[in-house]
């Protein structure tokens, strides 16, 4: 029922892990099915210099966190935020429809630890 | 360890025809394609098949003749006749029926149906094993309960009911009993009489019959109306002419589950155990679904905690082993099993469940190979899930 990108991704999933000292940490739980994703980023200049998830859910879930860490690796933070859940659906070449949700996590994830991260600057920039 | 070939382990999902099935349903294809109605000779070969078929099924349940077995087009039917052909004829004695929380969609959604027609329903809880209550029956039961129709066993957790007092504590009002017997049948001995049951659904699929058959055996007076109006084929109670090949199929199948079945569940009983405690004590945080002993002999029904289903599905397919899962990610309406969360168990706990059936193919080597890769499976998940504890992830 997956493309074979998807299982590949299943498969070997790249940048499976956490970041112990993340400049953000984004966790989102799926509404859908009870699914849970984090994504932890480390930020340099603006760039999204490291990223890596871990994911409760099922093979789509864990392929489409597996994605959006490839595409959003190396990426200026604005550029990052852009990427919806049909790029990530996209570059897995297609989901089946009742698992398009899924990808949402992932996007979703992204953006709260985009958000995280500039909220820590923030509070950061306050206490200096 | 070598992959020793495909692995199919699901077979609540669909069995495979046994070849003796198939053998004994060719010619009712090819030559005997007479209605068993027509009056003249081509007719004669096909109803004297339907009647021997009865006589097999009869024979595999005890019943006290063969005009008590209607055929259908499967469980799904056999549930619908049941629970709304009698709900309707008896609408004047009560307009209440009673079921169980943990049933089949085929008898939970029949049962919603007839909710929206002004008849009352209770869903009687289980415990965490699956088994019905029987306090809460004795409770619900009243003087307009016209029907109780509860499963012989799951299919998903394996949990066999106490059908016996559950017949007698209904009988002591006036209510019919109803057993779904689809995920039982051919597996353990049903006895309608000495258990007491009314009305039971059958299947041939889950037999090692043809998809597509099913019966209903009704007792002798019990008070039903058709709900396909037609011919009249069937006493009436099933318009519509009879599916022969299959049902001739549907008659093999009952007669060699009579012969062969108390070697064959002694057999997967044993597979059965093997697979289960293999995987309890391969897998940390690996639980039982269902009940340890009153359990059908084909079912290991195992959760695994951190980690969701379908990845373990995916996983498993990959090294060539058919399973299934009752985690909310696998479900067309992506919500956990209702039998599952019936039994106490919370979202993230259903989510690792996966269900092993065995069948007459299976072997031991198949169980032996199934346990060993289960351990890498599940901790190459664990590994990739933020709830699994961190103490968990150093010593796996
Ligand atoms: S995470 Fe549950 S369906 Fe994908």
């Amino acid at each position: 029922m997956y493309s074979e990108k998807v299982m590949e991704h299943f498969k070997n999933p790249r940048n499976m892990g956490e970041i112990k000292d993340a400049d953000g940490v984004g966790t989102v739980g799926n509404p859908v099915c009870g699914d849970m994703m984090t994504i932890y980023i480390k930020v340099k200049d603006n760039r999204i210099e490291d990223i890596k998830f871990k994911t409760f859910g099922c093979g789509a879930a864990i392929a489409t966190s597996s994605m959006i860490t490839e595409l959003a690796k190396g990426k200026a933070l604005e550029e990052a935020l852009k990427i919806t859940r049909k790029d990530v659906a996209d570059a897995l070449e297609g989901l089946p429809p009742i698992k398009m949700h899924c990808s949402n996590l992932a996007a979703d994830a992204l953006k709260l630890a985009i958000e995280d991260y500039h909220k820590k600057q923030k509070s950061k920039e306050g206490a200096s | 360890m070598s992959v020793p070939r495909k692995i199919y382990m699901d077979h609540t999902a669909g069995k495979p025809i046994d070849s003796r099935v198939l053998e004994a349903m060719l010619s009712y294809m090819k030559f005997f394609y007479g209605n068993p109605f027509s009056i003249h000779s081509f007719g004669e070969e096909p109803r004297k098949a339907l009647d021997e078929a009865r006589i097999k099924i009869a024979e595999l349940i005890n019943a006290e003749r063969k005009e008590s077995i209607i055929f259908t087009s499967g469980a799904t039917e056999s549930n619908n006749l049941a629970i709304k052909g009698v709900a309707n004829r008896n609408a004047d004695r009560g307009k209440h029926i009673i079921t169980s929380s943990i049933e089949h969609m085929s008898v939970l959604n029949p049962c919603k149906f007839l909710k929206t027609k002004g008849f009352n329903v209770t869903f009687l809880p289980v415990d965490s094993y699956g088994v019905i209550s029987l306090e809460s029956l004795e409770r619900e039961l009243k003087d307009d309960t016209i029907l109780v129709s509860v499963q012989y066993a799951n299919g998903e957790i394996g949990t066999i009911q106490p059908i016996k007092e559950i017949s007698e504590i209904v009988h002591r009002k006036n209510a019919y009993l109803h057993v779904d017997a689809t995920a039982a049948n051919g597996l353990i001995p049903i006895d309608v009489r000495k258990d007491g049951i009314d009305l039971l659904t059958l299947s041939s699929n889950d037999m090692y019959g043809p998809k597509g058959v099913g019966a209903l055996y009704i007792r002798e007076g019990v008070r039903i109306e058709p709900i396909l109006h037609g011919g009249g084929q069937e006493r009436g109670l099933r318009s519509g002419t009879e599916n022969v090949p299959g049902i001739v199929g549907f008659g093999k199948a009952a007669e060699i589950a009579k012969k062969e079945m108390r070697e064959e569940s002694e057999r997967l009983s044993r597979l059965r155990d093997k697979l289960i405690r293999g995987l309890l004590e391969s897998v940390p945080y690996s639980f039982l679904n269902g009940h340890p002993t009153m359990r059908l002999p084909d079912n290991a029904a195992v959760r695994f905690s951190f980690i969701e289903g379908e990845s373990i599905l995916l996983s498993l397919d990959m090294m060539g082993v058919a399973a299934s899962s009752g985690s909310a990610c696998t479900a067309k309406t992506l919500e956990p099993s209702h039998v599952l969360m019936a039994t106490g168990l919370k979202h993230e706990e259903a989510h690792g469940s996966v269900l092993f059936t065995l069948g007459r193919q299976n072997t031991e080597e198949e169980v032996d190979y199934v346990i060993s890769i289960m351990p890498d499976i599940v901790k190459r998940l664990r590994a990739i899930s933020p709830l699994t504890p961190k103490e968990l992830m150093s010593n796996v």
